[in-house]
């Protein structure tokens, strides 16, 4: 059975195709103005990187935030219940998983079949989310993809007291007017982020193993930071920000 | 080339009172207020407002107090040394490097505010730079409870200059235009300043006037400093001081959802805590002498 799953994100639009369980295609694309227009474009990439027509597909499910307003299925699964089925079968013994997109933070616990035992996400503030890191990067004027291997580079940790990514960015600027060298700084962003994540992670708890997905996986600093506040070992799969819709495609095979 | 236009930076400016001579008073006092964003200095002879300068904070506190006070002082022929006691307030109390003593915000807001509004006024909504303070006072204008947000940019005058920079609308004018509307919108949904403003840009992307996105964004910003008032329970007289008390947009928004009328002063809103420092400068004085 062919199925696509497809997470619509704040920022960006993920599809991928799978048979099985066995992923046949993957494609993203930024979500733009027009969700609608942004997801049937990530839904035809991804068959022609996968040599498919529409008609082959058996069944589409949809996750994201954007997932009420997917044009192609109201078949539908909780961003929660995406990532929860997508980490499970990408590795069996995660039992905790951290998603950390471009508006939003989410974490949950899950069992050994991938069922989700608790949660809790943020996405009220943009602290703790993507767009916070987006926005130092801005102020520190280094391009988003090199803040992470910046920021390793740090051999001073500095506290940043702002916890609001507004009022951080103003504190990025004087600690730039202080000569604050610029690995130290896009290390203490990163430390912030974690720091927001690691307390909503904390309500909910955590066991091994534990799994980094969403976008802001990618970005090795901020994996560096989650391991030092967690005090253990994290999991990043290969592809971090294609999870959700790997787990909306298993779930569109397990459903009836 | 054009240069890039900063809707959000607000007009810096100084006063002083010509009719008074300081030379004839007994105390001169005065206070300065370094807060995150702007910076006052107040200068009060013998318990009257003499002069008082506004002007942002820059990244060096001390430099910014120093260059406050020079500013209220300047073409009045006084100089530090005719000041005989000196109060520092705001986050930045404890770098001004001329001030005898150090006193909280919230304590110079309420005795500012007392001055300003008269005795009646029993809370005082702060809405400053990056915090944003309720604080209930006495008809001595002493502190009785207070509760603030100094976390989150939303409800703070941070915030708005984040909007009027998205709609190239000088922050001076947020207020008038955002009133202009024929009918009131939906408030911005979003809480967090960053997620609004995506908000905000979708609005107008789908075709939204400026006004009715200042509107949205002002009656937001009214029900979440709202939010903070109910927690401290309001009592009348109600009073608001700090820059966005400027703003009639978020004023009279937030007076409706209230259902109360705040007080109107001749004096400058965002003097209050400047002003109560002075108070407390003068009253200060006034005890070292009678040891």
């Amino acid at each position: 059975m062919i199925t696509a799953g497809i997470d619509i994100g704040a920022k960006t639009i993920k599809v991928v195709l799978a048979d099985d369980g066995k992923v046949l295609a993957k494609s993203l694309v930024p979500a733009g103005i027009d969700t609608a227009v942004a997801t049937r474009q990530a839904f035809d990439q991804a068959l022609s990187a996968a040599e498919l027509s529409r008609d082959q597909i058996d069944r589409i499910m949809a996750t994201g935030t954007g997932r009420k307003d997917c044009p192609l299925t109201d078949d539908e699964i909780t961003e929660v219940g995406a990532a929860a089925k997508g980490m499970n079968h990408i590795l069996k013994t995660c039992r905790t998983v951290i998603d950390v997109g471009a508006e939003e933070g989410r974490t949950l616990r899950c069992d050994e079949t991938g069922k989700v035992i608790d949660f809790a996400f943020n996405e009220k503030c943009a602290a703790g989310a993507g767009t916070f890191a987006e926005g130092m990067a801005r102020a520190l004027q280094v391009p988003l993809v090199e803040l992470g291997p910046l920021a390793l580079t740090s051999k001073q940790a500095v506290q940043m007291n702002a916890q609001c990514a507004v009022f951080a960015e103003s504190e990025v600027v004087t600690l730039i007017h202080a000569k604050t060298p610029r690995q130290d700084i896009a290390r203490a962003v990163l430390d912030a982020i974690a720091s927001r994540i690691i307390s909503m992670v904390r309500k909910v708890g955590f066991e091994k193993d534990v799994a980094l997905i969403g976008g802001v996986a990618r970005n090795p600093g901020f994996v560096e930071a989650m391991k030092r506040g967690l005090e253990m070992d994290v999991h990043v799969p290969e592809d971090p920000e294609y999870v959700g819709a790997l787990g909306a495609a298993l779930a569109a095979a397990g459903a009836d | 080339m054009s240069e890039k236009k900063e809707f959000w930076r607000w007009k810096e400016y100084r006063w002083h009172d010509e009719s008074i001579d300081w030379k004839g008073a007994d105390i001169i006092s005065a206070g300065v207020d370094i807060g995150s964003v702007s910076s006052q200095a107040v200068i009060m002879a013998d318990g009257k407002l003499y002069a008082f300068s506004n002007q942002r904070t820059g990244f060096d506190s001390p430099e910014s107090a120093n260059q406050s006070i020079n500013w209220a002082m300047e073409g009045t022929g006084l100089t530090l040394k005719d000041i005989h006691y000196t109060v520092g307030t705001g986050y930045g109390r404890v770098n001004v490097p001329f001030a005898d003593k150090a006193l909280t915000e919230i304590a110079c807001h309420a005795r500012g505010g007392n001055f300003m509004y008269g005795p009646s006024v029993r809370t005082i909504l702060d809405m400053g730079g990056q915090d944003c303070k309720a604080i209930r006072c006495d008809e001595r204008g002493k502190v009785e409870a207070f509760l603030m947000n100094d976390k989150c940019a939303a409800g703070t005058g941070r915030g708005m200059e984040v909007f009027a920079d998205l709609l190239s609308v000088p922050i001076e004018e947020v207020g008038e235009l955002s009133l202009s509307v024929e009918e009131e919108p939906e408030p911005v949904s979003s809480t967090c300043v960053v997620f609004a403003k995506s908000e905000a840009s979708a609005l107008l992307r789908e075709g939204w006037p400026k006004n009715k996105v200042l509107a949205a964004y002002c009656a937001a910003m009214a029900h979440r400093v709202v939010t903070l008032l109910e927690r401290i329970e309001v009592k009348k007289d109600f009073a608001i001081t700090g820059g966005i008390g400027k703003n009639s947009g978020v004023v009279k928004r937030l007076e409706q959802e209230l259902g109360l009328e705040s007080l109107k002063s001749n004096y400058d809103s965002q003097i209050a805590g400047a002003l109560g420092g002075a108070l407390f400068a003068q009253a200060l004085e006034k005890k070292r002498r009678s040891v």
